[in-house]
């Protein structure tokens, strides 16, 4: 049986912090940073479960910033 | 497998099309524009027109859309984007050739050269962001603003009596014989956006193939106008802007 | 020298502007009817130039679309025009303004009538403040032809253009109602091939084309800055234009000055019958000279100057208010009385009525 695997990278500096990543995310993997901010003030988004990310791209689908990239792996077994 | 085995080992699914720039976009946390702008960006890509094609820029918050999508541009004056793509694809009709505009801008001040670009069928996209409000002026009432709505010009909610009713103007355009293809979309879900994406890509196909207008709304959120958080703007949207401008194709002839 | 022969005919100054544009090359017309100078849609749309010379006519929903089509059009880098009379021509102005900010070439023609408001049908020169001053918001000039003959509408195109692309900024066409109407015989220039895609992108290298891809780097025609000291640049650039028109560019004609004792100025149509008004006071040994500014931006100011020096008063003729006597004035510089005579509501003074009003004038000087 194939396991999907998935990564999620967001580019801190690009971010605003308006958390809907975190919304469309359907596993929980990304949150903002509770007390860290990038350069112009935001709590950026990270991925705080990385491990629960299916590669669905949700989050990218829906940043408007452009911040995310999504990686995909395919374990065909 | 740790997450960097797993970029080393798989594929990029999804990531910043490379013609929207590094330029830090100066829109609100949240803003809709941005995910269009990237949708714009990849259908160009896709489409392999980046050599092909001008873009018109409005007034309103996307009047630095040019500095954000490296493609020609050419910023028009507030409503005049269609008269403006008018005369650039007429003197260059080998060019796709689209404008971005706002509610106010094509369906307020902007009416007589969208309603009459699309009824010469000019051979161009129109992507139209309504989120009901004038963002980049601060928060006044638009000519989509629903009634009831909150803005800075109507502080006690907009009024049928005293402002006059939301225009919903899309429907309007697709009565007439130019357009070729009209459809209402959103892009506050990862399923809305991909729709979105096709309705963009379809459009501009079509632009491209000389079929006749097409016109694109994007119901949007402004966060920032509607002073919610940008989820919540997206719930309040669905709940309440969708009865009004609901999702869909309203018009595809691009098949006849 | 048959062909050449065949290329002299009877028009009308309209008529003229819409053969000389489609002979200069022209790539598009965008415009709307308006008395007294629909002729110049028609005669394109009757032309049909889309097929012969490629030329697109559009007749726009209203003059704002027709300038902003024109704005789209010439940031691609293509020769474009639109054409209107005073009430239409202030519905350009706003993308007149963006036009000139965005350093384009295009060429706008007025065939003006009578004003304010409405107005009337009838020929006017009421807007010369509008066309000279500005017109629109913020700092800027347009290079204003004022053609006193139907042969001077035909050339005016190749000039107004010409000039347009020689510093990137708009021309005006500032015609009154007399010289868009009146028929004369004309000599039509020969025909222009337009420039092709690659000419356009390999000699207007600001143009958007389109091609961002192939050129490297994108090119955008905006006319937003919202930093200060960069928006102060872009003031400075387009003075440094004007001023360097202003240098090259000024165009004027005179009639009996060498000797004139009074001098008369003039522009248009209005010019001519101030000539005839000349020749008749010279019958009576009265020596009045004519200076007509072909160029109301820029002014001949030197010229003038220069006269006011020698004569012993200035009249100005023109069929408004008075307008072009205020720069008439800045001028002289205070070096000769400079008097004004103007009809209005579509009124032309006649050659007797010019005399009339000059001894008048000359008369009261001397009480």
């Amino acid at each position: 049986m194939a396991k999907v695997y998935g990564a999620v990278e967001v580019n801190p500096e690009r971010c605003k912090g308006c958390d809907l990543c975190v919304v469309a995310c359907p596993c929980d993997v990304l949150k903002l940073q509770p007390l860290e901010v990038n350069n112009r003030g935001y709590h950026y988004a990270y991925p705080d479960k990385a491990d629960a990310c299916i590669g669905c791209s949700s989050c990218a689908a829906v940043c408007p910033d452009g911040c995310i990239t999504v990686y995909r792996y395919v374990d065909k077994g | 497998m740790t997450p960097e085995e797993i970029k080393q080992k798989g594929s990029i699914v999804a990531a910043k099309p490379r013609l929207l720039n590094d330029n830090h976009m100066h829109y609100c946390p949240g803003c809709s524009h941005g995910v269009v702008h990237r949708l714009i960006a990849e259908v160009i890509e896709e489409m392999q027109v980046e050599d092909n094609v001008i873009g018109v820029a409005p007034v309103g918050c996307a009047v630095f859309a040019y500095n954000y999508i490296d493609i020609d541009w050419i910023e028009a004056a507030h409503g005049r984007a269609p008269a403006v793509a008018t005369g650039a694809k007429r003197l260059n009709p080998s060019r796709m050739v689209f404008t971005y505009q706002g509610d106010g801008d094509l369906a307020a001040i902007g009416t007589a050269e969208t309603i009459h670009a699309a009824n010469r069928g000019e051979n161009i996209t129109i992507i139209f962001i309504n989120n009901g409000i004038y963002g980049m002026t601060g928060g006044q009432m638009a000519p989509t603003t629903l009634e009831g709505m909150k803005t800075s010009t109507t502080p006690y909610g907009r009024r049928a009596d005293l402002n006059g009713y939301p225009l919903n103007i899309t429907p309007l355009l697709a009565m007439l014989p130019g357009t070729c293809y009209v459809s209402r979309q959103s892009v506050h879900t990862a399923v809305a956006v991909r729709k979105a994406k096709a309705a963009i890509k379809k459009a501009f196909t079509s632009s491209l193939a000389g079929k006749g207008t097409s016109v694109i709304e994007i119901v949007s959120t402004c966060s920032s106008g509607w002073k919610m958080s940008p989820a919540k703007a997206n719930e309040w949207m669905e709940k309440n802007m969708f009865g009004h401008y609901p999702p869909g194709d309203l018009k595809d002839t691009t098949n006849d | 020298m048959e062909e050449e022969k065949n290329e002299v005919k009877l028009m009308k100054g309209n008529e003229a502007i819409a053969h000389a544009a489609i002979r200069y090359g022209v790539d598009g017309y965008f415009g709307y009817p308006i008395t007294p100078q629909s002729e110049i849609l028609e005669t394109l749309e009757e032309l049909m130039p889309w097929e012969t010379t490629g030329m697109v006519v559009l007749q726009a929903e209203s003059e704002i679309a027709a300038i902003n089509m024109v704005y789209g059009g010439a940031s691609t880098g293509k020769a474009v025009m639109t054409s209107s009379s005073s009430p239409g021509v202030s519905l350009k102005q706003e993308g007149i303004s963006y036009i000139a900010a965005g350093e384009l070439p295009a060429l706008i023609v007025n065939v003006m009538r009578g004003g304010p408001g409405l107005g009337t049908i009838h020929p006017s020169q009421s807007d010369y403040f509008q066309a000279t001053k500005g017109g629109g918001h913020g700092d800027y000039h347009l290079i204003v032809l004022a053609p006193s003959t139907v042969q001077e509408m035909a050339d005016f195109v190749a000039t107004g253009f010409d000039l347009a692309f020689k510093y990137r900024t708009p021309a005006m066409i500032l015609a009154d109602g007399i010289v868009g109407q009146m028929m004369e015989k004309v000599v039509l220039p020969p025909f222009r091939a337009r420039l092709t895609d690659e000419q356009i992108a390999q000699q207007r290298p600001w143009a958007v084309t389109g091609r961002a891809g192939s050129r490297g780097h994108k090119n955008v025609e905006t006319t937003l800055e919202l930093e200060d000291d960069k928006m102060e640049e872009i003031n400075h650039r387009l003075q440094a234009t004007y001023r360097e028109i202003e240098k090259n560019e000024t165009r004027f004609e005179t009639h009996y000055t060498d000797d004139a004792e009074y001098l008369i100025v003039a522009f248009g149509s209005i010019a001519r019958i101030c000539l005839k008004a000349i020749e008749d006071c010279r019958e009576t040994g009265l020596k009045v000279g004519l200076l007509r500014p072909i160029t109301l931006w820029p002014f001949p100011t030197e010229a003038i100057n220069e006269l006011a020096g020698r004569v012993k008063g200035i009249l100005t003729v023109e069929i408004n208010a008075g307008q072009m006597v205020q720069d008439v004035k800045l001028a002289a510089n205070g070096q000769s009385p400079v008097w004004h005579y103007g009809r209005m509501g579509g009124n032309v003074p006649n050659p007797t009525e010019v005399t009339e009003a000059l001894i008048s004038h000359i008369n009261q000087s001397k009480e």
